[in-house]
């Protein structure tokens, strides 16, 4: 595992997990569908994860891993409870797009 | 002396207003009238008793410890000496005899039951005052009098001018208690008790006290009694106060209440004589209001207007003989002036009763052949008012004149003046009312009739008291200044011998009578002249007529002003207050409603202004 790490870099991990941040924000942004967006979503909390794997291994402590396990856990727990809540508002409303959700309008 | 009678005394009274109050009405009109009247000649029955048995020395009756505050102690308790046993006599036996006036007088009205309730409850108040043994005790009976003359000024309360007069009534009163409230708390932080058997002792024995603040309190004490007693610049409520029903005028504003102040004065009358500057003050005010309002009296045509015009007046010649410090001769005129006054309401009520509510004297005459009884009534009260001899009047009045004599000569003068007036117009009323043609419609003419006996009986029992009211204080040889001189420091007043100068005074004052008694026989019985009519009257009598514009002063001085500070306040301050509190509301509101316009529903934006937030939160901390 070192090694690998060695070979590659840990900025080049820094630099993934960033784009994949990124790529997370503009999708959560840009994408009007919402299962798309929640996609994104799930794309930030893995560059994140990743993030913590990479600087657990780099500093030889394995607590981050562990940080990983609950993250993914809960992870787990919010895509059910996210994808329970897109069933329902596909139900009342007949579409999932989120530019047509707007009955928060003040 | 027993606890209990006391209290029958006081209570007797009371308890004729709550039956009046309670059960009048269903009770029926003569049972209340002889319920209301047995209340108060119990009571008359019970001063004679206490009168006939007193001792030389006053008996205090604390009931219990009211207030006690560390040393300061209240006792509800009742002091019964000469002075008020004076002052008894007088108010509960003139009470039962208007009381028993009152049952005929009355008697055509609805609300007979709560007239008869409220005159009870003015009984007991004024017993309070006057046998309370501590100025709280005579604060309590003093507002309870106002009280009740408020309720019976405005007894017709349908009629919107009388509510005002009894409105008039209140508000003048509560100016002066305010003086007569300072006066009691200095009173208690100078001497730590309120007690009036204390308070002599303290005053007369301590060497201590400062001079100033005794002059302060004495000054706020009489500015109470002038609010009570009608006096110069507080007098204009009584005039107004003729309101009310006659008996009212007759008992409340004429024999008893508007005594109260001259009866706080001769209370405290130690606690005045350490105030000699103060003690000028009242003999000056005095002396001016005596002139004054008899002038005034001189062209009013109410015939109760002119009576009660003259109570100010004589009110004054009281106050002249307080501020000279003749208390005893203050008290003899506060006796003979309850007589014949209440005599001369009285039958002024028999006349008004006679011409079904005629007021104006200039629709009467005639009357002495229709009302013989009223008739020679009142003239022996008038008589008596002006000073002739040996009428009550006659030596009440000039012991007052002759004090002034000695004490200083302008007040004399100004006394003097004020009694040729009260010669005239109470003459001009005489021969107004009872001489020459009737008036007044040929309707009244038809009806005219003297009085029931239930009227005339108190008339009677009036003019004779009115009459001989005066052998109770003979110069030289007076009983009174022998009973109340136990009450005073100084009797010197007894000392009056009568010498060359006071016969000269007796025939300059009785020549002065008979003068204004002439002139009044002159312009109105010879000459038949009527006074003319309001529009008509021109020159200083207009201003006389109009009461000096002292109402209208008040009202330019005082209620104008404000009045238009509140509108000030209304339209300026409050309206500034309102749009400062109502505008911030509505900044809010409309930025909020601009604001909503950002919460458009659309998630994308909220999630772009949530990264946006996120990054400038992020680029605050770490770069």
């Amino acid at each position: 595992m070192d090694n690998i790490l060695n070979q590659i870099g840990i900025e080049n991990y820094i630099f993934l997990s960033v784009i994949l941040f990124c790529i997370g924000v503009f999708g959560v942004l840009y994408r009007r569908n919402a299962i798309v967006v929640f996609m994104s979503i799930e794309i930030m909390l893995n560059a994140i994860n990743l993030l913590f794997a990479a600087f657990s291994t780099y500093h030889q402590d394995a607590q981050g891993q562990i940080f990983v396990f609950f993250s993914m856990a809960v992870a787990a727990a919010e895509v059910a409870v996210g994808l329970a809540i897109l069933v329902s508002i596909f139900r009342n409303m007949h579409t999932i797009d989120v530019g047509k959700l707007k009955n928060l309008k003040g | 002396m027993d606890t209990n009678l006391v209290l029958v005394l006081l209570l007797a009274p009371f308890l004729g207003f709550l039956f009046n109050v309670f059960l009048g009405k269903k009770a029926g009109k003569s049972i209340v009238g002889i319920v209301g009247t047995l209340s108060v000649a119990i009571s008359f029955a019970v001063t004679l008793y206490l009168f006939a048995t007193a001792s030389q020395e006053p008996v205090v009756i604390n009931l219990f410890d009211w207030i006690s505050i560390q040393k300061f102690d209240i006792s509800f308790g009742f002091l019964i000496d000469q002075l008020s046993i004076i002052w008894l006599l007088f108010v509960t036996g003139i009470g039962s005899l208007i009381h028993l006036y009152s049952i005929s007088y009355m008697h055509d009205d609805e609300k007979m039951h709560s007239f008869f309730a409220y005159l009870n409850l003015f009984i007991f108040f004024m017993i309070t005052l006057v046998i309370g043994s501590n100025l709280l005790m005579m604060f309590i009976g003093w507002e309870g009098v106002g009280l009740c003359s408020y309720l019976l000024i405005g007894f017709w309360y349908k009629n919107q001018d009388f509510n005002d007069a009894a409105k008039k009534a209140f508000i003048m009163n509560r100016i002066g208690d305010l003086g007569f409230l300072i006066g009691i708390f200095i009173v208690g932080s100078m001497f730590e008790t309120l007690d009036f058997t204390t308070l002599k002792t303290t005053i007369t024995t301590a060497s201590d006290i400062n001079d100033l603040w005794i002059a302060i309190a004495a000054l706020a004490l009489f500015i109470g009694a002038t609010g009570k007693s009608a006096q110069i610049p507080l007098y204009t409520w009584l005039p107004d106060a003729m309101a009310g029903p006659t008996p009212v005028s007759a008992l409340i504003h004429a024999a008893t209440m508007v005594t109260a102040g001259i009866f706080m004065l001769t209370r405290l009358n130690f606690l005045f004589d350490m105030a000699p500057s103060v003690q000028n003050i009242i003999a000056i005010v005095g002396a001016c209001t005596a002139l004054v309002a008899a002038t005034i009296a001189l062209v009013q045509n109410d015939i109760k207007k002119v009576l009660a015009y003259s109570t100010v007046s004589q009110l004054g010649l009281m106050f002249l003989a307080l501020g000279l410090g003749a208390y005893e001769i203050a008290v003899f005129h506060v006796i003979t002036h309850a007589f014949f006054k209440a005599c001369l309401f009285l039958g002024s009520g028999s006349v008004i009763h006679g011409l079904h509510g005629e007021q104006d004297m200039r629709k009467m005459g005639g009357l002495k052949k229709a009302m013989p009884i009223t008739f020679i009534t009142m003239l022996i009260a008038a008589l008596a008012i002006s000073g002739i001899f040996p009428l009550a009047g006659f030596w009440s009045k000039d012991e007052i004149l002759m004090t002034a004599f000695h004490e200083n000569k302008a007040l004399w003068v100004i006394g003097s003046i004020a009694s040729i007036m009260t010669a005239f117009y109470m003459f001009r009323l005489i021969y107004l009312t009872f001489f020459n043609s009737f008036r007044g419609t040929e309707e009244q003419k038809h009806h005219l009739h003297e009085s029931p006996s239930l009227i005339t009986l108190p008339l009677i029992i009036l003019a004779i008291l009115s009459f001989f009211g005066g052998i109770i204080s003979l110069p030289g040889h007076s009983w009174l200044n022998h009973y109340l001189s136990p009450l005073f420091s100084k009797v010197s007043h007894e000392a009056h011998t009568l010498g060359t100068t006071e016969y000269m005074l007796m025939a300059i004052a009785t020549i002065g009578a008979l003068i204004g008694i002439g002139i009044a026989y002159k312009k109105y019985l010879k000459d038949n002249t009527i006074p003319s009519e309001d529009a008509e009257i021109t020159g200083f009598s207009k201003v006389l007529y109009n009461k000096y514009y002292v109402d209208e002063a008040f009202d330019a001085l005082f209620v104008k002003p404000i009045n238009a500070l509140s509108s000030f306040f209304r339209d300026s301050v409050e309206t500034t207050l309102s749009a400062l509190v109502f505008g911030l509301g509505k900044v809010t509101n409309s930025l909020a409603f601009e604001g909503k316009k950002v919460h458009n529903g659309s998630v994308g934006l909220y999630l772009f202004a949530f990264v946006i937030g996120i990054i400038a939160i992020l680029t605050y901390l770490f770069l």
